[in-house]
């Protein structure tokens, strides 16, 4: 699944940004009109560094990373189903630093909120005057016993990179008439349509090179976004070749065991040939170091600021806030990411933020020319973000051109998000 | 697909305290809601859930508009002979569902 965010606060912040770096001469950023570090540099993280540095150049912004290569999770379901090369995901940080972005390519270790510092794998400490933590998501592994990640065995592909090239090898490798069993968690979680875009675009493999093969989803849900197109594109395209086995059918799993590739559900077990198991998830660890996350594992923040209800002066975007109405995405993270970048000029300029309307596009592509999506606009109220009006789905009935223009416009999505935050 | 999925373990030793599982597809319709055009939807419940082990009632529950649809009950009890688990889901409209599940204790 991809998404797509614009906000019209950050349209119109892009052109102020443009006009004042015309007349800013570059000497300027040697007076630091604050510091800000940003922990994370996915699509809230890097969205956000650069939007900073584009609205006020004087700003001291430090992007903390431990990868010097991003892979991207949207269009990662398309390498998994061979239909794209995985070097086509993957972005560096030199533009954000050549735009005066500080990127420190280290795992940030400890936080230190009354000091207001971040310290790094190697000790180096980072003063702030804001924090924002971008840290998108960790694993929640006691709420899956047996899993674990470094065995091979059940490839979550979750975190692009070596996951999906992992998972990939084994769908590869699998005879055909094997069984691929996918394993859903409940929400929250990391881009909730994206499993079953995964399961489509797996099934379009299996049809096209393993045709007896199929595709068993295991859902902790009982309904999901877009349910409707997704089950009327699998009876088109795929027929039968996909069974969902729901949370009232008992499609709940319970515990996992790698060794003989055993998912356990409430009501049975399964051992499918290739098992992609998608554990539950919480906020990434650094948040949790940080005293932003709660018992639910995610950061409750004030929705106008991205400000931590839990540790002051620490924004959170992205996946790991709670963020209500508004999906885990790319295209949130990167809506989120800029809106704070805007509230924290404000607030280092004593100025009150604006209230932020994001927008996000989320796309599914279903097989090569079959695509729909989902258009949402959010508004903060109370403590989180709720859809107001303007939204729209793709229409349930529509003629294959339209599926086939989505999928067109997925595609440019993605270019124009990667080049907007990377490019 | 059956209306109720069951757990029972095939064995268990005797004296164990085993896990039981029931899962039943019901709407269980509150009676509270309208329709848009304001008409009462009629309360469509279960309202009873019965388990024997060997004709002995060892569970019992009374279920209410507040259950959720789909009610998953799970509950534990002591393997004392092999034999046969029933259960018995009674709601409004004359709803009656059953299963079974057989177990071997040694």
């Amino acid at each position: 699944m991809t998404t797509r965010p614009v906000t019209r606060r950050n349209a119109a912040f892009g052109i102020a940004a443009a006009a004042a770096a015309l007349a800013r001469p570059s000497i300027s950023r040697a007076q630091s009109a604050g510091r800000v570090v940003v922990v994370g540099g996915g699509f809230g993280g890097a969205a956000c560094s650069r939007a900073l540095k584009r609205a006020n150049a004087a700003l001291q912004v430090t992007l903390i990373e431990p990868n010097e290569v991003f892979t991207a999770c949207p269009f990662s379901n398309e390498v998994l189903a061979g239909l794209r090369g995985i070097e086509l995901q993957q972005f560096g940080y030199d533009r954000l630093a050549s735009e005066g972005v500080t990127v420190i390519n280290q795992a940030a270790t400890k936080i230190d909120p009354q000091q207001r510092s971040v310290v790094v794998a190697d000790g180096t400490s980072f003063p702030y005057d804001h924090l924002v933590l971008s840290p998108g998501i960790d694993f929640h592994f006691e709420a899956l016993p047996g899993y674990d990640d470094a065995s091979e065995k059940m490839p979550h592909a979750w975190k692009a990179g070596a996951q999906t090239l992992l998972l990939r090898r084994q769908l590869e490798a699998m005879e055909d008439g094997g069984v691929v069993a996918i394993a859903i968690p409940a929400n929250p979680s990391r881009c909730p349509p994206a499993p079953y875009e995964r399961a489509s675009l797996i099934a379009h493999f299996l049809k096209t090179k393993k045709p007896r093969s199929k595709v068993l989803i295991l859902d902790a849900k009982d309904n999901f976004s877009q349910q409707r197109l997704f089950e009327k594109a699998w009876k088109e395209l795929y027929g039968d070749m996909i069974e969902r086995v729901a949370l009232s059918q008992g499609g709940r799993v319970t515990s996992v065991d790698p060794s003989t590739r055993t998912i356990v559900t409430e009501f049975g077990n399964y051992t499918p040939d290739v098992a992609n198991v998608i554990p539950p998830q919480r906020a990434g660890h650094i948040a949790e170091i940080a005293g932003a996350a709660d018992a639910t594992g995610w950061c409750p923040i004030d929705p106008v600021t991205f400000e931590s209800k839990l540790a002051p002066a620490i924004h959170v975007v992205g996946d790991a806030c709670l963020g209500g109405g508004i999906p885990k995405s790319a295209s949130a993270a990167s809506a989120q990411g800029k809106a704070c970048a805007a509230v924290i000029v404000n607030l280092l300029a004593g100025r009150t933020p604006e209230t932020p309307r994001l927008t996000g596009v989320c796309y599914n592509t279903v097989a090569p020319g079959y695509g729909f999506s989902l258009a949402g606009n959010y508004q903060p109220k109370g403590d989180i973000f709720a859809e107001v009006e303007g939204g729209a789905t793709s229409p349930v009935d529509a003629p294959r051109e339209l599926r086939a223009r989505e999928a067109a416009e997925a595609e440019r999505w993605f270019q124009t998000i990667t080049a907007d935050t990377f490019g | 697909m059956a209306a109720a999925l069951i757990n029972v373990p095939a064995r268990a030793k005797r004296g164990d305290v085993i896990e039981i599982r029931t899962l039943t597809s019901h709407i269980m319709e509150t009676g509270f809601r309208h329709t848009a055009a304001g008409d009462l939807v009629p309360r469509d419940i279960i309202t009873s859930f019965t388990c024997r082990y060997n004709g002995i009632e060892i569970f019992h529950a009374d279920l209410y508009p507040a259950i959720a649809a789909n009610p998953y009950l799970s509950f534990f009890t002591v393997a004392k002979e092999s034999g046969k688990f029933e259960f018995e889901w009674i709601g409004d409209n004359g709803y009656s569902s059953t299963a079974s599940a057989s177990i071997t204790v040694e």
